[in-house]
């Protein structure tokens, strides 16, 4: 047989028909739902009077349009309504929800992999762009809109289109302060923020299989950043370990059995790929974006780019645009770029690993006067991990304030956004104009480097803050 | 959803690449649980100063551009979120028909369910398309010939996956259409990837 890549297996394994040279209707085994992007698709169900084929193969949880200040009363009409919307759809429909108040509460790409419902070998869906995460258990995983949610609702199956392979190799021994985001945002700055559309991408190398899951999930997760649904990672014991033992994981017996097919997917000896990229690990500097589009980004230790000395007038006009709108001076340095707020969560790094990494740096000192900081765990089981580890305490005794999991400060639709003018520290995965509220400008970085940006109060380099 | 063949009319030129998801429909109107009538938040915070009043000389608040059938893109337009808002405030704008040499792949899947014809094409035939769109002229979008001509000059022809096609011909729903056509296969499958997989059925 043919060697495949992991990619290739995955989309084999999920073949219910095919419908042409590059499409096929795909088996869908697991659907997370959240409450905003998926009221449209229950009234579709409901106008055609439709039950879900599979209720148990779906996850529904409240996380974009929540507080995160409190979790006892939603201000918001809106998102009040939202909210009550999702319960009562989970009600009719009769789908797995993780309550608002409860412990499973979280990031739907939080939640997924910490409850066990992620699992290898699997088909996920969700009505958001970061599912690319789960892809980081070797899961064909891939953020779709409300109509293929309704397809997925009705028929567990979906028509897609096969992606080209692109396999990115990691080599090279990293700086103990360069993180996969460091490596993500480097990624993007080099093949560009549509470089990998139309591809699957799938992240190799000693320093993949080093990396704990919180970092996979967060290669994978910024992979839509460069234009691909889907990241990807091979299962291995890693993987296995991480999985074991959790609420919907298979148990026993069963494990085993599971662990054994698992072990078949990944990408074969002389697998083909139709474009490779190699990152050189000891190269890659803490990173920042500058500009209102992640591939706009640069170590911390570089100077903004100057439009007058760029050639290309696309890029250029680019450039200006992004300069403009991020009130920077051409050619200025990064590093000392004053900051007024400092954002630590999102489904990208509100892990319990990351948490770890700022808090390593926020012990002992103060956020800057006149800066806002928040840390918003990915999820409950997240918030209570670090509090179990003290964390909190070492965050609030340093000024951040310690919240409630949810999206927040990611996406501007929540209590938690900019003003205009508002220049952010952000541990989120888009810098786009007006991500984190209308006129507000984001600096995209690790957990680390915006907790050094909050106790310096303008960006800065982490590893001046780690002995 | 109503079948499409043809649109013809003015084309709004949008050069910058990038454009994303949530330029198009920013995220706070998402707490909107309709569909319909989204048109009036499209390009929110380009089209609106924060008092509401029109920022001047952009193309979507200068005529004949304010209510564009087809939207003539720099690369990676509709980049970003999944938001299928961002297609239903198109649609509602009257946009039929989006051209550009590359599109957020989530947003050309959502485009396809809403009766948005997605026109991919190469970076040079798009940068001069921005050209005549600027100025004016008129563009025909015709997904029964799978051509865009552009008034005066030959048609250029684009692909479409032709199940994809026919399905937007017809205005045909595609859960209907799985549902109709593939009960029997998915059932199948269930079957076999129960045996196989069995801790996927626990």
């Amino acid at each position: 047989m043919k060697p495949r890549t992991l990619y290739e297996k995955l989309w084999d394994a999920h073949i219910v028909a095919e419908l042409g040279a590059d499409e096929a209707l795909l088996y869908i085994d697991r659907h997370i739902v959240h409450e905003v992007s998926s009221p449209q698709s229950f009234v579709s169900m409901r106008k055609a009077g439709r039950q879900l084929r599979r209720p148990e193969t779906h996850l529904a949880v409240a996380d974009h349009a929540i507080p995160t200040r409190q979790r006892d009363v939603i201000d918001e009409p809106q998102a009040a309504a939202q909210i009550a919307e999702l319960e009562a759809n989970v009600a009719e429909f009769g789908l797995p929800y993780a309550a608002l108040s409860g412990p499973e509460q979280g990031i739907v790409h939080v939640i997924g992999p910490e409850t066990g419902f992620t699992l290898p070998g699997t088909t996920i869906v969700c009505g958001d762009s970061h599912t690319t995460t789960h892809g980081a258990f070797g899961a064909l995983a891939f953020g779709i809109g409300a109509s293929e949610q309704t397809t997925v609702m009705a028929a567990q199956a979906l028509r897609q289109t096969k992606a080209r392979t692109m396999k990115v190799e990691l080599i090279g021994h990293r700086h103990p302060l360069t993180f996969a985001k460091d490596i993500a945002l480097a990624l993007i700055a080099k093949i560009g923020a549509n470089g990998a559309v139309g591809y699957a991408v799938e992240y190799v190398g000693p320093a993949v299989s080093a990396m704990a899951m919180a970092e996979r999930m967060t290669l994978c997760n910024m992979t839509i950043e460069a234009g691909s649904r889907i990241g990807l990672v091979a299962p291995d014991e890693t993987t296995f370990a991480f999985i074991k033992g959790r609420r919907l994981a298979p148990k026993a017996a069963m494990f085993d059995a599971a662990c054994a097919y698992w072990r078949t997917l990944p990408s074969d000896a002389g697998a083909h790929y139709d474009k490779v990229v190699t990152l050189d690990l000891a190269q890659i500097a803490p990173q920042v974006s500058w500009g209102t589009s992640p591939n706009q980004t640069l170590p911390v230790t570089a100077h903004l780019p100057d439009p007058a000395q760029i050639t290309d007038p696309s890029e250029r006009r680019e450039a200006e645009k992004a300069l403009s709108y991020m009130g920077l001076t051409p050619g200025a340095a990064l590093q000392g770029t004053p900051i007024s707020h400092v954002f630590i969560g999102s489904c990208t790094n509100g892990r319990i690993e990351d948490l770890r990494a700022a808090a390593a740096i926020a012990l002992d000192r103060k956020v800057a006067s006149g800066v806002k900081a928040i840390v918003v765990p990915g999820s409950a089981a997240t918030r209570a991990a670090a509090q179990a580890e003290g964390l909190d305490r070492i965050f609030t005794a340093a000024g951040f304030e310690w919240r409630f999991a949810g999206c927040s400060m990611c996406v501007a639709m929540n209590d938690d956004r900019l003003a205009p003018g508002d220049r952010c520290a952000s541990t989120s995965n888009r810098n786009f104009e007006g991500r984190q509220g209308a006129g507000g400008r984001t600096h995209l970085m690790s957990p680390a480097m915006a907790a050094a940006a909050a106790i310096a109060g303008h960006i800065a380099d982490a590893r001046e803050y780690i002995a | 959803m109503t079948g499409f063949t043809t649109v013809t009319g003015p084309a709004a030129a949008m050069p910058e690449e990038n454009i994303d998801t949530d330029i198009i429909f920013p995220a706070r109107f998402l707490l909107l649980t309709a569909r319909e009538g989204l048109g009036k938040h499209a390009f929110h915070d380009r089209r609106y100063h924060a008092d509401g009043t029109e920022v001047a000389g952009y193309v979507l608040n200068t005529d004949p551009f304010r209510a564009p059938p087809v939207i003539v893109a720099g690369a990676n337009f509709g980049s970003g979120s999944s938001r299928e808002q961002a297609v239903w405030a198109l649609h509602g704008l009257g946009v039929r028909a989006v051209i550009a040499p590359a599109l957020g792949e989530i947003f050309h899947n959502n485009c396809l369910r809403n009766g948005v014809i997605p026109v991919i094409l190469p970076p040079e035939t798009v940068a001069q398309m921005l050209g005549c769109a600027a100025a004016g002229t008129a563009f025909t979008v015709d997904l029964e010939a799978q051509t865009v001509t552009v008034a005066g000059q030959p048609p250029t022809p684009f692909a479409i996956p032709p199940e994809r096609r026919l399905a937007l011909l017809n205005g045909w729903d595609e859960t209907d259409l799985v549902l109709a056509r593939f009960a029997d296969d998915i059932t199948a499958f269930e079957n076999t990837q129960r045996q196989t997989q069995p801790w996927l059925y626990a």
